[in-house]
């Protein structure tokens, strides 16, 4: 009895430990060739000789892009958006959390349904594509001719984002800031000096939801913004890869490294600053992810 | 400590009650004079009202407003005119979608829809759950760390760069070059034909799906599992030991012990998945479909995408994401109404 219980136990670790080192290595596979493609020699990329490991290691493919203006525009269109839609979204969610939170707003249910109303139904593709357009005739006739700025205040809010400020300022306990307004803090300095230095982890969290968010937004992006000067990295690597794909606009490609390597550099610089930040950012989205179990 | 009961109540005199805080003389302020009483509760704190007005009205514009556009699908569409200006044409557009001229396409699009969220449900659900379980075989704290950095990391990666690699790992082979590694290794595994690896996988209808899928689950499954693994550590270790004295072998303490600890999550999860079965994301949709794999890909977002904007045909666009939109808030809310009724876990 004793010995078959180990056998079984023993069997089920070796399964998960095999099948989770397959399922991880698979995970890392496609960033590994991408850097090995990127670099590898025209041949070996094009006649799939690159399994693993680059062979005949030359940069000209990043070389090229790196020379290249749009590439360098696109790049600083993406900090811009990143940077400036975080704090917009993450700034107008903490006041409108901490509002909600508070018992004594009047119509307190109301607010949050028109917020939860926009997880359950959402008007679809074509109207808010056609609100946009709107939208972006009433910001050129007050003078935002940059479609960058409607990008970053018309998109990126997101309800669930809001809900979880909103549980984590009402778990602040209230003697606190009932001790705060005693002291003669206004609600702005209450919401300041109380109540986000006290929920430090969850809006950070919530603003690296936002920020990863605004970094790998493409669809409005590209919708949005006309002038191809402006458009952030994603459009830009999608529109390269559009055209590098294309069999005939490629038929006459005679450069040393093989076409796809420009994509796979693309996508590798695209990757970077993720994987730079990633396992410091990585502990804080497992916590985001628990606490938006479930609440209210 | 409430030394004296006096200091915490306020004496009301026209009602000749005692108020226990001061927020209660505020709601009931509001309930005897209705909009007086919300001014003045309003005016005494128009700090608090201020901080909400922002948020208000970032999503009246952006997605109530958008709502407001949807109507559109009732009315004879023109560019020049807003939506209030618009002949009211009925439901021509939704005849042209469910009987007309659109009809094949639309119903093709709404099976589409349909399945890619059911695939999902069948095959991309369970993986993270799955991948939890064998988490929990791991003892050692960085192994298990490492495990969880490889396989959060696919999750972080947009949905351009996830495409791209994909388009560019099943491309087709052409004249000047061979076609994608992960083509390539399914030919010499004799799971595809050398043609049909040639004419690339994105190009063949009947491969579009498992692509969907596949690519789904190389996405989300590590991230997923996070919810399953954080019930599964919380069961206390004794549970295990008690089941082992009753000599559970693993499968038992799985069907007995594990299973029943972290079901209500289970739960959660699927009501959630049902009842976002006909949302699926246009933006990976649009990303790796093509007109060859229309009959499997193309999704009601994508069609009503290629009919109002490409196309300019907005009225029977809208009319599209109406009908979807509907049916999917209506599956929402019945997911939750049952979750609700069947085990007091409810989304919202």
């Amino acid at each position: 009895m004793k010995r078959r219980l180990e056998v079984s136990e023993l069997i089920f670790k070796i399964i998960s430990y095999l099948l989770l080192t397959i399922f991880a290595l698979s995970c890392l596979y496609p960033f590994v060739y991408a850097i090995s493609a990127a670099v590898s020699g025209r041949y070996f990329v094009e006649y799939n000789k690159v399994v693993l490991f680059a062979k005949e290691v030359q940069f000209d493919a990043f070389r090229q892009m790196f020379s290249s203006n749009l590439f360098w525009n696109a790049y600083s269109n993406t900090l811009f958006l990143t940077f400036y839609g975080t704090l917009w979204s993450l700034g107008i969610s903490i006041l409108g959390a901490y509002a909600l939170s508070k018992k004594r707003l009047l119509f307190r249910k109301t607010f949050n349904f028109f917020l939860v109303f926009t997880m359950w139904f959402s008007a679809g593709l074509v109207p808010q594509y056609l609100n946009y357009i709107n939208t972006k005739k009433v910001f050129n006739s007050v003078g935002i001719m940059d479609d960058k700025w409607l990008v970053v205040i018309a998109m990126g809010m997101a309800a669930m984002n809001i809900i979880l400020l909103r549980n984590a300022f009402e778990g602040v306990p209230s003697e606190i800031e009932e001790a705060a307004i005693v002291d003669g803090a206004t609600e702005f300095q209450v919401l300041n000096r109380v109540y986000i230095p006290m929920s430090k982890s969850t809006i950070a969290t919530v603003a690296l939801f936002f920020g990863i968010s605004r970094w790998n937004g493409y669809f409005w992006a590209r919708q949005m913004i006309s002038d191809s000067n402006e458009h952030p990295l994603q459009v830009f690597v999608r529109l390269k890869l559009e055209e590098y794909t294309d069999a005939e606009l490629m038929a006459g490609w005679n450069k040393s490294y093989a076409s796809d390597s420009v994509i796979y550099a693309l996508i590798v610089c695209s990757i970077i600053p993720i994987l730079v930040i990633y396992p410091f950012i990585q502990k804080y989205f497992a916590k985001g992810v628990n606490m938006g179990g479930v609440k209210e | 400590m409430k030394s004296n009961a006096a200091d915490y109540l306020i004496y009301d005199e026209a009602t000749g009650l005692y108020h226990e805080d001061p927020e209660q003389a505020v709601r009931d302020d509001v309930e005897k004079h209705y909009w007086l009483g919300v001014l003045r509760a309003v005016i005494k704190d128009w700090r608090l009202y201020l901080m909400l007005v922002p948020m208000l009205l970032v999503f009246l514009f952006w997605r109530y407003f958008p709502m407001y556009e949807l109507l559109g699908c009732f009315k004879i569409y023109d560019v020049v005119k807003p939506v209030s200006e618009q002949f009211y044409s009925g439901f021509s557009a939704f005849k042209t979608l469910i009987v007309g001229s659109e009809s094949v396409r639309f119903w093709r699009a709404l099976r589409n829809t349909f399945l890619l969220s059911f695939y999902g449900l069948c095959f991309g659900f369970p993986m993270p759950i799955i991948i939890a379980l064998f988490f929990n075989e791991i003892r050692s704290n960085i192994a298990r760390s490492v495990y969880q950095v490889l396989t959060y990391l696919p999750k972080f990666m947009s949905t351009v760069v996830m495409t791209s690699l994909v388009t560019l790992l099943v491309k087709q082979g052409s004249l000047t070059s061979g076609m994608g590694v992960v083509s390539q290794l399914l030919v010499s595994l004799g799971w595809i034909s050398e043609e049909t690896g040639q004419a690339g996988l994105l190009n063949n209808p009947s491969f579009f799906r498992a692509i969907y899928q596949i690519s789904g689950i190389w996405e989300g499954a590590g991230y997923d599992s996070i919810v399953y693994f954080a019930a599964i550590i919380a069961i206390s270790p004794t549970s295990y030991e008690a089941a082992q004295i009753d000599g559970a072998g693993k499968m038992a303490q799985m069907r007995y012990v594990v299973l029943p600890s972290i079901l209500s999550t289970i739960v959660i999860m699927l009501i959630t998945r049902i009842g976002s079965l006909l949302s699926i994301g246009y933006e990976k949709v649009l990303l790796l479909y093509n007109p060859n794999t229309y009959t499997t890909a193309d999704v009601v977002s994508t069609l009503s995408y290629r009919l109002g904007i490409e196309g300019g045909w907005k009225g029977v666009a809208s009319a599209a994401e109406m009908m979807n939109n509907v049916v999917g808030m209506l599956l929402v809310i019945g997911a939750n109404t049952i979750a609700r009724k069947a085990s007091n876990v409810s989304l919202y």
